[in-house]
């Protein structure tokens, strides 16, 4: 269960007028490395990990789903009050014939999201390590995606999400040491 | 990690070719964050305020990652 708060994480404001970044930022939206893989890889290994570190699925899975409210507000805004033609101009026409100004969950390219996306192994090393690498891809993707933009309000909040990637890795190497060392002697975390 | 916005990058040079059609790089950059050199946060760090906190993304700042765009260098992407 959850309880919602009805703000963003952090702020999302977006200065400038650029329909075609919108489409760029769809790839964190229903990316392979997107927040929307991201929480479901998370929230649906919780239940077949050990005990010690479900919680931390749990935070940062969570955590996830309020990084996607913030993609969607910054698609939202970039494209709520583009005409079709500047739709098209930007490269979303195809995406108009589809979805008119509708979210979808899709990539940059337009391909839909997957569940062949995430994996649930089963396995608890192996399933950290997959998180560890989603979250260092989805650090990348950030750091393109800023460059791909010169609105400093945008930049602001995509640096945001970036640092967030960068915590939840450590976060997640620092389950496997928990789960590595099991016998009770960590005095930290 | 001291000096975050200079010791987190990393340049290398690619190889150049006789016949590249295309004007080479002459460099290219990637970032290597500190959660790399980090096996288990130790206990008692230092503490952005709060304020600052929310504006860079981490509590910590041993953990901060700055970024700065790369649309208009010379290097033309990562």
């Amino acid at each position: 269960m959850w309880v919602y708060e009805k703000k963003l994480q952090y702020p999302v404001r977006v200065s400038k007028c650029d329909p075609m970044m919108a489409k760029f930022l769809l790839e964190q939206y229903g990316g392979a490395d997107g927040e929307l893989a991201a929480a479901l890889r998370y929230l649906n290994q919780r239940y077949t990990i050990p005990d010690k570190v479900i919680g931390l699925l749990n935070d940062i899975g969570t955590e996830e789903f309020a990084h996607l409210e913030m993609i969607a507000t910054m698609v939202y805004k970039l494209t709520k009050d583009a005409t079709v033609e500047q739709l098209k101009a930007a490269g979303l026409g195809d995406h108009y014939a589809n979805h008119d100004k509708a979210l979808f969950y899709q990539n940059a390219a337009g391909v839909p999201w997957t569940a062949t996306y995430i994996q649930a192994k089963g396995d608890p090393i192996a399933d950290l390590y997959e998180d560890i690498a989603a979250e260092e891809k989805a650090r990348a993707t950030y750091q393109w995606l800023i460059d791909m933009t010169d609105d400093v309000d945008l930049q602001d909040s995509l640096k945001f999400l970036r640092e967030r990637e960068i915590v939840h890795s450590l976060r997640f190497r620092e389950a496997v040491e928990i789960i590595k060392d099991d016998r009770g002697k960590k005095k930290y975390f | 990690m001291n000096d975050p916005l200079n010791n987190q990058i990393r340049v290398y040079k690619p190889f150049i070719g006789p016949f590249d059609p295309c004007p080479p790089l002459p460099y290219r950059t990637y970032v290597v964050p500190p959660n790399q050199y980090i096996v288990f946060q130790p206990r008692d760090w230092p503490q952005y305020s709060l304020q600052e906190a929310l504006t860079r993304g981490t509590l910590w700042p041993n953990l901060f990652s700055p970024y700065n765009p790369k649309r208009n260098s010379q290097e033309g992407g990562a």
